[in-house]
């Protein structure tokens, strides 16, 4: 069963690396410390994918989401949010477990082996819903509200808090740039905590980022009972033996909820479920 | 509502809806607040502004 697992896994992280690759190709801005400037970046990618890194060939949703919001020009994001509905319907929190470049990183950053690793604690269920309200306020909210002179929101999920755009945008830009190394602060120290912050929980807790904090994860949860990708449980061939539920490190029971909002479709209960009973919708 | 959701067609009939509200906003111009925001570096984003 672990190697059924493990081969399954594997498959997954190199999908996830392509996919990384592919939408960060832009292998010139790494060289040069500037960042791709072509016509692809009207187009959102799925994943969490900062537009500022120097390889990103597409535009974050979330940080096109505040963008629009945050326009006094326009203060509703029809464009990103029919982008993710789109998405969220077609595949949900599929894109979460295969197509997110920092999805990858976190789960690789799982396999460094530590002494005691923790699948669940006090407080874990209650802490899963701090993503939602981290999307209504730092997303929506906050750009929409709280504005300059011009009636222009600033994207202060971005600011405040995504790790993703410090160690995709900011470390690599930080570094290839001298006049940037001059212009840091606080904010880049304490963008920079929170990113330590992460990695080091990562290494403890499967996917803190995502389970507790992402809002495009939120985003997608909500279409994962109707997406078109989903998983059904064979109510006939399922013994109830429990060793889906054991083997998922998001802490989903998929013969309780199969499409559970939590579940971020990575297919581990499905390659080790022995009689086969979990099935693509 | 619920029965709508159980629908097996419930994702293609919201994915069909993602696809016209995509078709608002760019038709309203909000892709080129998408692309200006995009193609300069986000100060915020990387942490200095």
């Amino acid at each position: 069963m672990d190697k059924r697992k493990h081969t399954n896994e594997w498959k997954r992280h190199r999908v996830q690396a392509l996919w990384a690759f592919l939408t960060n190709s832009y292998l010139a801005g790494f060289v040069q410390g500037k960042i791709y400037r072509g016509k692809l970046k009207n187009l959102c990618v799925p994943g969490l994918n900062c537009y500022s890194c120097p390889g990103a060939l597409g535009a974050c949703p979330i940080g096109a989401m505040q963008a629009v919001i945050g326009n006094w020009n326009f203060k509703f994001a029809f464009y990103v949010a029919g982008f993710l509905m789109f998405v969220g319907a077609l595949c949900g929190r599929f894109i979460c477990g295969w197509l997110c470049p920092f999805g990858l990183v976190q789960d690789l950053l799982h396999k460094i082996p530590f002494p005691k690793k923790i699948g669940t604690f006090r407080g874990d269920k209650a802490l899963r819903k701090l993503k939602y309200v981290i999307l209504v306020v730092f997303v929506i909210l906050m750009p929409l509200f709280v504005v300059d002179i011009l009636g222009q929101g600033a994207p202060f999920f971005c600011k405040l808090i995504c790790p993703a755009g410090t160690l995709e945008g900011g470390l690599p830009l930080v570094l290839l740039n001298q006049s940037m190394r001059g212009a840091i602060g606080w904010l880049y120290a304490w963008k920079n905590v929170l990113l330590l912050v992460t990695v080091v929980l990562s290494v403890i807790i499967y996917r803190p980022f995502c389970k507790y904090i992402c809002p495009l994860g939120a985003v997608y949860s909500v279409f994962n009972p109707i997406s078109v990708f989903r998983y059904r449980v064979d109510k006939e061939k399922c013994t109830g033996c429990g060793v889906c539920k054991k083997i998922c490190q998001m802490q989903v029971d998929p013969v309780e909820n199969a499409n559970h909002l939590e579940c971020i479709r990575c297919g581990a209960c499905k390659k080790a479920c022995p009689v086969d009973a979990i099935r693509r919708f | 509502m619920r029965r709508f959701l159980k629908h097996p067609r419930a994702g293609i009939l919201t994915a069909a809806a993602g696809l016209i509200l995509m078709g608002i906003g760019i038709y309203r111009g909000e892709m080129s607040v998408v692309m200006a925001k995009a193609i300069n570096i986000c100060l915020e984003c990387i942490g200095i502004g």
